[in-house]
């Protein structure tokens, strides 16, 4: 099957979007290397297909945004919401990522594979991430469901406000938000997080090196005597 | 000595201050150690269309013959980027109402009563439901901060897309759609445990700021291949500055809400004292928009205690393209309808005064998950009765703007409009009636 590529410095990002777009694109293109990309914003965002995407350089805001399907590789590093709202598919940033990386997506896997910024996961709502670094303060802040893994440290605050997302930290967390606690990993919780890593190709790292953080639930009917967490 | 019994004594008096109200918040307060939560606007008397009057034509203008002359009632929404703009056949539209807030039913009514006059609905916190898609001809996508429901296939669905900034209720606070009303079909829309409170954010996770807004506009015209309008809603604080940030972030379509709009959910402090009256807001943001020479480029909706066509007839008048309508059309679905009272009495309150909305045991069928109070709300009879309300307002600003001599609502202009309090002159800037004088205008 054919592959394409694409130069942002000469094609106009919403002609290289609206072919991203098209129907049946899958039927006609294996991968679309995208290169060029100079930060620009909503590169490879809204894609529907089950193709290869990499985009060759750094890439601005909401690449990759609300993927569904699609493979899509960043060879350098991504601006704020990288696969925000993802529903499927994969995101895999080589660099690093900043703020928001993985906003509320639903579904896929997001792999970072340096650090990645404030609020990484922020509203998670089923999507898988695995962050090679560290990340910053907030992240997981609502995080509805899914897997947060961190294989550095994490920032302040972590999990604030959680819902029934797991988050897994192989390093420091330097606080943990209100309502998030640390809980005992199970077989079942060691299982996903083996796969997660093996996923996000990192080998050799013992699951057993990783703690474990969810809700604590005190906060999902109002209490009057909770009133200060708010 | 005098007998006591003999000298008159004084009537009880209540306070103004702490008045029969206030006491009994006071106490509610004392005994649960929760705030007030209640559904609907801000219920005092504020500023408001009332305190306007049109000038029909007379000598020195002259006016359309009713039923004649014809009244042009369509607006075009969204012609600035988008491909695809919007077409209504009235500027009277039905606003953001989510479902979870209200059953499926009363979602599918909108839809059905909308499309029978050629006016468009718009989702809410929660997403899109397939009996509102099915049944609204032209639907307004909500991106909401909570993303609640959030999906990209819906997006595409969309006719257009609304970014929720905030609402005129509460503007600065998120959703909330408590315990009772997250039935398992919620639940699973918003991917959250069954029975919890949902306190949605009140920030978008994904950006901050008009700089940051910009990107996200793009980001999603991108994903819809620049096809859709792009709408902005934010509650009316300051409107100047809102309404340009947001036309600068590149808005198709401002929303402006004002703080008698009602809500689903809202801690009753916000809605009663955070936020300013409609009246108070069309002006400045009209101003935004002429400073910015995109007046009827960018189109204006408003909303907040819109009731009946006269009301649809002046905040055109003062600039606005189209207005929106919450509570309004949720009375035309039957809410709050005296044919109930017997039940309301069970819930504690009387018909027309019924407010507890986020509880979730609407009798009427429109403000509940409950399966059995759903199935009340008949969707085909309610939709009709949306739709003749609809039809009515349509009218009655057609009325007025040919006694005014317009042959379309849009040419209803300010200089229709004299104000019968000196508040209301200063806030929508016309003058006070019988004079010329337009309190805060050439230096008085
Ligand atoms: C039951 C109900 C639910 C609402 N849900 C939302 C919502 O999900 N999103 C939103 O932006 N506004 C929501 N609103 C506000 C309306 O969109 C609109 O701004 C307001 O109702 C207009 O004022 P009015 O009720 O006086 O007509 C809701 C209002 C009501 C009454």
């Amino acid at each position: 099957m054919e592959s394409l590529s694409f130069d942002l410095s000469q094609t106009a990002l919403r002609e290289v979007n609206q072919f991203l777009h098209g129907a049946d694109l899958a039927s006609k293109v294996s991968k679309v290397s995208i290169t060029q990309p100079d930060g620009k914003h909503a590169i490879a965002a809204g894609l529907n297909a089950d193709v290869e995407v990499e985009i060759d350089g750094h890439a601005g805001y909401y690449a990759a945004g609300m993927n569904q399907l699609a493979r899509v590789t960043i060879t350098g590093s991504a601006g704020t919401g990288v696969a925000e709202n993802m529903m499927s598919g994969s995101v895999h940033v080589k660099g690093f990522a900043s703020n928001a990386a993985g906003a509320t997506a639903q579904g896929g896997l997001l792999v970072i594979d340096g650090d990645a910024g404030l609020r990484c996961g922020i509203s998670l709502k089923g999507a898988d991430i695995v962050v090679g670094g560290s990340v910053g303060s907030f992240s997981a802040f609502m995080a509805q469901a899914g897997n947060l893994v961190i294989l550095g440290d994490a920032g302040e605050a972590l999990g604030d406000s959680i819902y029934e997302a797991r988050i897994f930290v192989r390093g420091k967390v330097k606080s943990l938000g209100a309502d998030c606690e640390e809980k005992t990993m199970g077989d079942a919780e060691k299982k996903i997080l083996a796969d997660l890593l093996a996923r996000a190709g990192h080998k050799d790292v013992s699951v057993d090196s990783f703690k474990l953080y969810g809700s604590a639930r005190t906060l999902y009917n109002f209490h009057v005597d909770n009133a200060g967490a708010y | 000595m005098s007998d006591n019994k003999s000298i008159p004594q004084t009537q009880p008096r209540f306070s103004a201050t702490f008045d029969p109200y206030t006491m009994s918040e006071i106490r509610r307060a004392a005994a649960t150690g929760i705030y007030d939560i209640r559904g609907g606007g801000a219920k005092r008397k504020l500023p408001h269309f009332d305190d306007l009057l049109f000038l029909g034509a007379s000598v020195s203008r002259y006016p359309l013959e009713g039923y004649r002359e014809k009244c042009g009632t369509d607006v075009v929404l969204g012609t600035r980027f988008a491909k695809k703009p919007i077409h209504l056949k009235t500027p009277v539209t039905i606003a953001g109402m989510s479902f979870g807030a209200l059953s499926a039913q009363a979602k599918e009514a909108l839809g059905r009563g909308a499309s029978q006059v050629g006016t468009s609905t718009t989702t809410g916190d929660g997403g899109m439901t397939p009996e509102e898609r099915g049944q609204s001809k032209i639907l307004v996508y909500q991106y909401l901060p909570s993303r609640y429901g959030m999906n990209p296939n819906d997006l595409r669905r969309a006719d257009a897309i609304e970014v929720v900034v905030g609402q005129g209720a509460k503007p600065g606070g998120g959703g909330m759609l408590l315990g009772q009303k997250i039935s398992p079909r919620v639940a699973k829309m918003r991917c959250l445990p069954e029975g919890i409170d949902q306190r949605s954010a009140c920030r978008h996770p994904d950006w901050t700021g008009p700089d940051d807004l910009e990107i996200k506009i793009q980001e999603l015209r991108e994903i819809t291949d620049w096809e859709k309008p792009i709408y902005v809603k934010v509650g009316a604080t300051r409107p100047y500055f809102d309404v340009a940030l947001a036309v600068k972030a590149g808005a198709d379509v401002v929303v402006l809400d004002g703080m008698q709009g009602g809500t689903a959910a809202t801690q009753e402090v916000f809605i009663e004292h955070v936020g300013i009256p409609i009246l108070a807001a069309i002006r400045p943001a009209v101003q935004a928009l002429q400073d910015l020479g995109l007046h009827r480029k960018v189109q204006l909706i408003v909303s907040g205690g819109i009731r009946n066509g006269a009301d649809v007839a002046k905040a055109l008048a003062l600039g606005a393209d189209a207005v929106a309508i919450g509570t309004a059309a949720l009375i035309a679905l039957g809410d709050n309808d005296p044919h109930l009272e017997e039940e309301y009495r069970k819930l504690g309150t009387t018909a027309g005064a019924y407010d507890d909305w986020h509880e979730g045991r609407d009798p009427a069928g429109i403000t509940t998950q409950d399966p059995e109070l759903s199935k009340r709300l008949d969707p085909v009879k309610a939709g009709r009765r949306l739709a003749n309300y609809l039809s009515v307002m349509t009218m009655e600003a057609q009325v007025i703007a040919r006694a005014c001599g317009k042959s379309h609502l849009l040419n209803l202009e300010p200089e229709d409009l004299v104000a019968l309090t000196v508040e209301a002159a200063a806030m929508a800037r016309v003058p006070l009636a019988g004079t010329s004088w337009v309190p805060g205008q050439q230096g008085y």
